[in-house]
């Protein structure tokens, strides 16, 4: 026999309802009947779409975290936040500096920080949010890059800033600049692109589509492995 | 953490890994591949398409006849969500040059080349811009960069591990634009992992015969889908996107062009009307239609919408009878079921073991043999491990990756997934994971060629929402080849095609002759689709008072209205 289920309670925009024990917030609020239209994406922890925020009985604090990854607790308020207004610069990537530059130019707010480090804290990621802030008003953008990384722009760092900057959007302007001009490009890859202008696979691309199926699977299972990359 | 019986599963897994580790160092398979016979005996006997009733005869449309996977059957075999004879076509709301329809990685990336080449565009979806599979995907993506590579090899790879069945002009494209899609994305900022010289960091993937897989850590796919939606959002002056917004039916005029579509907005329940003079459909694939009851690493919005609407105009489908399992989706702890393990962690030198602590399969067999050989060893062998849930499931020793390749490797390189299992008190550099295979992709779709053309005038389609590249299997790291290769392509012929196009007189005839093609069939249904957002509301709940069927979203096809 399986063991019953035990339920708890939590509060859904205030409305309290009686859900299972162990259930992440989606799950739960799939369970009390809601079916989401927003605030909700991969259900994996990838997208971001599925900010929230709750509080926990008797704790004056609010708390943030992503609803498809998030267990409820008893007595758990909820709501989620399925959309930040953040402002976005628009600019033409080709046409830029890899340095502090481009900040002063398109986030100016960035320098409004006052090291509070609500965002770190509510980060449900566990990004050093105020410390990659920190490390694009140094101007370190390879640093804020890699602090950065795991970001997936849910937006609760930005609702919680009291210097009003939207943290996700300016990260992802350090990214893109580290990616296209702060890393060693790859000889190899270029290498390869000039052989491919130069036609060096044309002839062997021809004859293996031309070859008859029973040559092609001959040839498929006699190709070596060799997974040294030189 | 792990319950106590489980731990001791884990003593012998711990026991045999030192033999393990020696056998990973000779440098050669560590477990014989098997040959192609040996893979046919094991699909044929294992592997869920070949269950006796994973298929079932479409009845309607341009392909009538075949045999197809059930539950894509069931969306074919639905009504359209809308009445023709209700909809008013003279009031156009948006005039495109294109309609983008899906805002994943295709979608993203057909808009910004299409943008390139001087269109204007719209983009519908129906959550926001980059929901989609494109952001989830780990591992990597494909491109023949390294020096003892070469297309050819990837060509042949992809060929093999789709059983030969695959469009080969579609191979060739994407095996010949893969270099220059890569260098194009670092243009644009994506971060990929790369060695102190700057040579791109590559690992071997499930059934590729050289290491060829790019990576930004295990973020990959996130990585490349935050980069073209920032740069999408850089051109809104010519890229229009309108979220919240799916689309359900396409529009063709008095030509018998595609001419447009008509869209829905979810919360206010309104229609819009887009003319547009090409449309491309980038909608993705369909985990979220459970096929065999099977949980699926797939997006919530994975319910094949445009595969259902080019149906119903009249485009081509092809291979839709096979569905792709990933070998390692999670299944303890119950909250994260079905979650995707990337490959990434046997790329690194992980290795699948039964109860016991055994290798039974060489751990980069392509997707279809490995998960068909993970289920073997958990049915007909029984050297699965069972989980306070029922489940059922094997080892897949990451600890190890750590010990191949130096402490602090599971940390850089696969950040998702500690933090993933960290979620849970279960820490993968000292732990192994459980898994068994997961629905995970949709191998066949519409049918294109090298233009991402259908074959209905000036419809377009890119990424997993067709079928051809991938034959009747895809391998490790080319879907995400396959959205920017191709949602590139789509974006460049629709914008060039857009600038020839006139169109006529807008109609919905098709919707009607669908529906009287229904009904001469025979087939007596409520469902409707394309679906849009699938349907996990508790069935007590929906039914209390209400004694009538109402299948908005979900169309009666997912969730609990499901029909007996």
């Amino acid at each position: 026999m399986e063991p019953e289920q035990k339920m708890i309670p939590i509060y859904i925009i205030g409305e309290k309802v009686l859900v299972p024990e162990g259930s992440t917030i989606i799950n739960a609020l799939e369970y009390a009947g809601f079916q989401l239209k927003k605030g909700i994406g991969c259900r994996e922890g990838f997208c971001g779409a599925c900010a929230t925020v709750y509080r926990l009985p008797g704790d004056f604090k609010l708390i943030g975290g992503l609803a498809c990854q998030t267990v409820v607790q008893s007595g758990m308020y909820l709501a989620q936040i399925p959309f930040t207004p953040a402002q976005k610069a628009v600019y033409n990537i080709e046409d830029l500096k890899p340095d502090v530059s481009s900040f002063t130019k398109f986030y100016p707010e960035v320098f409004r920080c006052v090291s509070c480090n609500t965002c770190t804290k509510i980060c449900p990621q566990e990004i050093e949010v105020m410390d990659y802030v920190n490390s694009i008003i140094r101007g370190d953008i390879a640093l804020a890059a890699d602090q950065s990384f795991d970001c997936i722009m849910c937006g609760l760092c930005t609702i919680r800033c009291p210097s009003e900057m939207a943290q996700y959007n300016i990260a992802m302007l350090a990214r893109r600049l580290f990616g296209r001009y702060l890393t060693k490009r790859s000889d190899h890859m270029f290498a390869r692109i000039k052989e491919m202008e130069e036609g060096k696979f044309d002839k062997d691309m021809k004859e293996i589509m031309g070859l008859p199926l029973e040559e092609l699977k001959k040839k498929y299972v006699e190709r070596d492995l060799n997974f040294d990359i030189t | 953490m792990y319950p106590e019986y489980m731990m001791e599963s884990l003593k012998l897994v711990e026991k045999t890994r030192p033999k393990r580790i020696d056998l990973a160092k000779l440098g050669k398979p560590i477990v014989k591949p098997m040959s192609l016979d040996e893979r046919g005996q094991v699909l044929d006997k294992f592997h869920p398409d070949y269950k006796s009733n994973a298929r079932k005869p479409l009845r309607i449309g341009p392909n009538k006849g075949e045999s197809l996977t059930s539950k894509v059957v069931d969306i074919l075999e639905s009504h359209s969500r809308i009445n023709p004879d209700d909809i008013d076509l003279s009031k156009i709301d948006y005039d495109v040059d294109i309609l983008i329809v899906g805002g994943g990685g295709a979608g993203a990336m057909a808009a910004i080349w299409a943008q390139k080449h001087g269109a204007k565009v719209l983009i519908s979806t129906k959550l926001r811009l980059g929901d989609a599979n494109s952001m989830m995907s780990q591992g990597g993506m494909q491109a023949a960069v390294n020096p003892h590579d070469s297309p050819v090899i990837h060509y042949l790879d992809i060929i093999g591990g789709g059983h030969f069945d695959n469009k080969p002009e579609l191979v060739y494209a994407a095996t010949m634009d893969a270099p220059m899609i890569t260098a194009y994305l670092e243009e644009l900022g994506v971060m990929w992992d790369k060695e102190e010289d700057g040579t791109l960091g590559t690992k071997a993937g499930g059934g590729t015969s050289r290491r060829r897989m790019v990576s930004c850590r295990d973020y990959t796919g996130a990585d490349i889908m935050r980069t073209l939606r920032d740069e999408v959002k850089n051109h809104l002056d010519d890229i229009t996107v309108l979220e919240y917004t799916p689309t359900i039916e396409l529009i063709l005029d008095d030509k018998g062009q595609v001419a447009g579509a008509l869209l829905y907005q979810t919360e206010t329940e309104e229609y819009v009307l887009v003319r547009a003079k090409t449309t491309i459909i980038t909608t993705g694939g369909f985990g979220r239609l459970h096929m065999q009851g099977f949980a699926t690493t797939n997006h919530y919005g994975a319910t094949a919408d445009g595969l259902v609407i080019a149906y119903r105009a009249g485009a081509n489908l092809l291979y839709m009878d096979s569905v792709q399992y990933h070998p390692t989706g999670a299944v303890f702890p119950e909250q994260i079921l079905g979650f995707l393990i990337t490959e990434k962690v046997r790329g690194l030198g992980g290795q699948p073991v039964n109860k016991f602590g055994e290798l039974f399969v060489f751990p980069l067999e392509p997707r279809d043999i490995e998960a068909s050989a993970f289920i073997r060893e958990c049915t007909e062998r029984d050297n699965g491990i069972k989980t306070p849930a029922g489940r059922v499931g094997i080892w897949l020793d990451s600890p190890i990756i750590d010990i191949l390749n130096g402490p602090g490797t599971i940390k850089k390189a696969l950040p998702a997934m500690v933090r993933q299992y960290h979620r849970f008190d279960i820490d993968i550099s000292k732990y192994p994971m459980l898994v068994f295979p997961t629905l995970h992709y949709e191998n066949g779709g519409i049918e294109i060629n090298n233009k991402c053309e259908t074959k209905l005038p000036n419809l377009y389609a890119a990424g997993e929402t067709t079928g051809g590249l991938h034959g009747r299997n895809r391998l490790m790291g080319n879907s995400v080849l396959d959205y920017n290769v191709f949602g590139r392509r789509a974006g460049i012929n629709a914008a060039e095609r857009a600038k020839k196009v006139s169109l006529g007189k807008l109609h919905l005839d098709h919707v009607r002759n669908y529906e009287k093609e229904i009904k001469d069939a025979g087939i007596e249904t409520k469902r409707i689709s394309p679906i849009l957002l699938p349907d996990y509301r508790n069935f007590e709940v929906i039914r209390k008072h209400r004694k009538e069927f109402d299948p908005f979203l979900g169309g009666g096809v997912t969730g609990f209205y499901e029909e007996k």
